[in-house]
């Protein structure tokens, strides 16, 4: 038994690491065995914990004392005051309008959270077997495989109500169901680690931070359909997330957890990581599919369905990681207990990778049926920089976008679906009313087209031609009738792609036309962009009543198109300006505007240049 | 590994290292760490205290720490806290205190009245 009396979590998750979490931990390492305190203090790197803009962040046991924004500067005073002393650090901790909030369970980002698949992550040390077994895990694998036929352990996923969380939302039990009636003498699970959606890091948070997790869900998977081969397909990019796995692996491996006759049972496993080289469509599990057997990674149509020839062939089970990390908690809190959380359809809780221009950007897990606005608002913080909130977006560049009416809609997959958006895998990206929702949209639609693998023409063809259109529109040059065209367009190429990527990368174009129709006919007849975010469509103006003749911003112009003098003042040559906002960054007075709209000038020195053109030709 | 009584084993040895960061906590030490009572030995009550524990392999209690207590007089002191309990405290603390207060109080559940300064908050 060891003497520790303090246990050190330090978040190490990706938005702690970028901040300098590993830089902190060494730190510690250094100044604890300086003191000669090593023997008393465990010093544990978790998983995500969730609140990424407060990081670097770390909890102190027993006392459960939160720290954030800690530097390596802080650490000396950590150990000083805190591990020597006893007297926490009060200015590491958050500060809640005037209160102080000491103790990590009453962070107020935690306060509507529920933890099912992230129950672990940011708790306990993810190389740690032990501590997984600790929390209970391996519990279910034991219990299922001792007690429970394949069929009875379908029948608790099913009473579980759990469905996909790589997407598209489909019953878990029926995909299990339907490979446990194949008779064939070999059978696969994949788990999908490919987590391609721009913004989103939910399934590598839970692959780094509670891999065995991941790896007890799919061996309960494994035993339900009768395989005994399992892959995890993990995107390159995700070199942690890799490590982890194949180091649970490894450990279970060595304990029996894996292998041949576990918990003393017929039931034999081995499970092996691929690494994908992080391209969008590899997510869709065909595509996938091919990925593993070593082609190129595209989809292929379905029927047939990777249940009935999936890997090699064989009938195949693919679950988003996600999917996986619930089922250990469902067989051992039992069925009920998860469907009492959630709506009519979707039961259990969602993990969402909340980003965009909210106070507490993080890593979350809420019951479905969760509004909006508690997630945006009370989990969120709220906006920041005292602007309104516009649209959010759910479902990535597959997804669609919500408006402020919409807030109080509560958060499951048909709901979402209804209003032109959907559940997606997670990442919910909030807007501010500073941002431009065709621009938001021709952000996405430029991602789906690099993305698209090419082989079908309405997805390789239709959706660049989408692309072209909002281009047009941003610069400008925007015509009448393009709104129905792309109305048009996309509903085709939802309609007839092969795969789900065609299939849904029109939704974030179609969406914002359905809430933001004006703005897009803004864009296109007055050419104005009234958020002042595409360059061709507002012009910067030197407000002379407020311009102070200091002349910084003409000499910081390198256009040089800014003149005037300390008694005229200055004004901008709105034809030579190229838009790039030094003028308005460097006027110490704040005298410059961005207008909506082009300038008259600009206006009309096209119109010259093309009448001369006319004539020339 | 092969059935679920050896996970169970497991399990509880694993808890045993993860306590402080549990819930299954009977006692709560809480050693006064100003500067003060460090200079009157808290460290070394503080250590024996987690020798002890572990040599006796108490695996409900936990040991902590707090700064300055306000009773300078009576350092080392330490709280004792055990759940719906009032709160004891030992003062003038040593390292020989300390071992009678864990086979007395902690294992035998007596408190030693000799060493307590105060009692509830
Ligand atoms: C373009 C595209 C990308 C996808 N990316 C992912 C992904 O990154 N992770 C994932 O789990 N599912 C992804 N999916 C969904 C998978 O095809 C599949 O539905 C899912 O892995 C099934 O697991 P589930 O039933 O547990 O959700 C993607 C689908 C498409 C069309």
């Amino acid at each position: 038994m060891s003497l520790k009396r303090i246990d050190l979590l330090i978040c190490c998750g990706s938005g702690c690491i970028s901040a300098g979490a590993l830089k902190i931990k060494e730190r510690f390492h250094a100044v604890l065995s300086e003191k000669g305190l090593t023997n008393e203090i465990n010093i544990i790197e978790t998983g995500c914990m969730g609140p990424c803009d407060y990081g670097p962040v770390m909890v102190i046991y027993p006392e459960g004392i939160f720290y954030k924004k800690v530097t390596p500067e802080d650490v000396d005073e950590i150990v000083a005051e805190h591990f020597v002393k006893g007297r926490p650090v009060q200015r590491l901790m958050l500060q809640d309008e005037d209160k102080t909030i000491a103790a990590h369970k009453e962070v107020p980002f935690y306060q509507k959270q529920v933890k099912v698949a992230l129950a672990n992550c940011g708790f306990i040390d993810p190389e740690s077997l032990e501590e997984y077994i600790a929390t209970g895990g391996y519990e279910a694998l034991g219990t299922v495989l001792t007690q429970m036929t394949p069929q009875q352990a379908i029948d608790v996923v099913k009473e579980s109500g759990l469905r996909g969380r790589g997407g598209a939302g489909f019953p878990t039990h029926m995909k299990w169901k339907m490979v446990h009636d194949r008779k064939e003498d070999q059978k696969y699970v994949i788990c999908n680690g490919d987590e391609g959606d721009p913004g989103a890091f939910m399934d590598r948070s839970l692959l780094e931070g509670d891999p065995h997790r991941i790896l007890e869900g799919m061996m309960l998977c494994a035993y339900s359909i009768g395989a005994s081969q399992g892959f995890f397909y993990i995107r390159a990019e995700y070199p942690l997330a890799i490590k982890r796995i194949k180091q649970a692996i490894e450990q279970a491996r060595e304990v029996g957890l894996m292998g041949k006759n576990i918990f003393g049972t017929d039931f034999c496993f081995e499970a092996e990581v691929r690494t994908g080289a992080g391209a969008f469509v590899c997510g869709e599990e065909m595509a996938l599919i091919h990925s593993i057997e070593g082609e190129r990674g595209n989809p292929t149509p379905k029927p047939p369905y990777p249940a009935v020839s999936g890997l090699w062939g064989k009938p195949t089970v693919v679950n988003n990681v996600e999917t996986l990390a619930n089922l250990p908690t469902i067989f051992v809190k039992g069925a009920k207990w998860f469907s009492t959380m959630g709506t009519e359809t979707s039961k259990g809780t969602k993990v969402f990778a909340l980003t965009g221009d909210i106070r507490n950007t993080g890593l979350v897990e809420v019951p479905m049926g969760t509004t909006l606005r508690e997630m945006i608002f009370d989990v969120g913080g709220g906006m920041i920089g005292g602007n309104e909130f516009k649209a959010v977006q759910l479902g990535g560049p597959s997804g669609g976008c919500l408006t402020a009416e919409h807030l109080d809609v509560p958060v499951d997959y048909e709901t979402l679906k209804a209003r032109g958006a959907m559940m997606g895998s997670g990442g919910v990206i909030v807007m501010d009313d500073q941002k431009c929702m065709v621009n938001v949209a021709k952000f996405f639609m430029d991602f789906c087209v690099d993305e698209s693998c090419g082989k079908c023409s309405p997805c390789r063809i239709g959706l660049k031609q989408m692309y072209n259109i909002l281009d047009r529109i941003t610069k400008g040059e925007g015509q009448e009738g393009d709104i129905e065209e792309l109305q048009r367009l996309g509903e085709t190429v939802a309609k007839i792609s092969l795969c789900g990527l065609g299939q849904t990368a029109p939704n974030p174009v179609l969406s914002t036309i359905r809430y933001f129709r004006n703005e897009y006919e803004a864009h296109i007849k007055d050419k104005a962009c009234h958020t002042k975010v595409c360059r061709d469509l507002f012009h910067f103006k030197i407000d002379k009543s407020r311009c102070i003749g200091c002349s910084l911003c003409s000499r910081k112009c390198p256009a040089n198109c800014i003149s005037g003098s300390r008694e005229d003042k200055y004004t901008i040559g709105q034809v030579d300006c190229v838009k790039c906002g030094n003028c308005q960054d460097v006027c110490p007075v704040k005298a410059i505007d961005r207008i909506p709209g082009i300038h008259s000038d600009v206006t009309a020195h096209k119109e010259a240049l093309l009448k001369r053109k006319a004539r020339e030709d | 590994m092969k059935t679920l009584a050896d996970l169970k084993k497991i399990r509880e040895k694993a808890q045993e290292e993860m306590k402080l960061r549990g819930s299954s906590v009977r006692i709560k030490i809480v050693v006064g760490m100003g500067t003060s009572g460090i200079a009157m030995g808290a460290r070394e009550v503080m250590k024996t205290f987690l020798e002890e524990i572990s040599n006796r392999n108490l695996t409900d209690v936990i040991v902590t720490q707090t700064g300055e207590k306000g009773l300078s007089s009576l350092e080392p002191v330490v709280d004792l806290i055990e759940e719906d309990k009032p709160k004891v405290t030992y003062g003038n603390m040593t390292p020989d205190k300390v071992k009678k207060v864990v086979v007395e109080h902690i294992v035998n559940g007596r408190i030693v009245s000799d060493y307590v300064v105060a009692t509830g908050n």
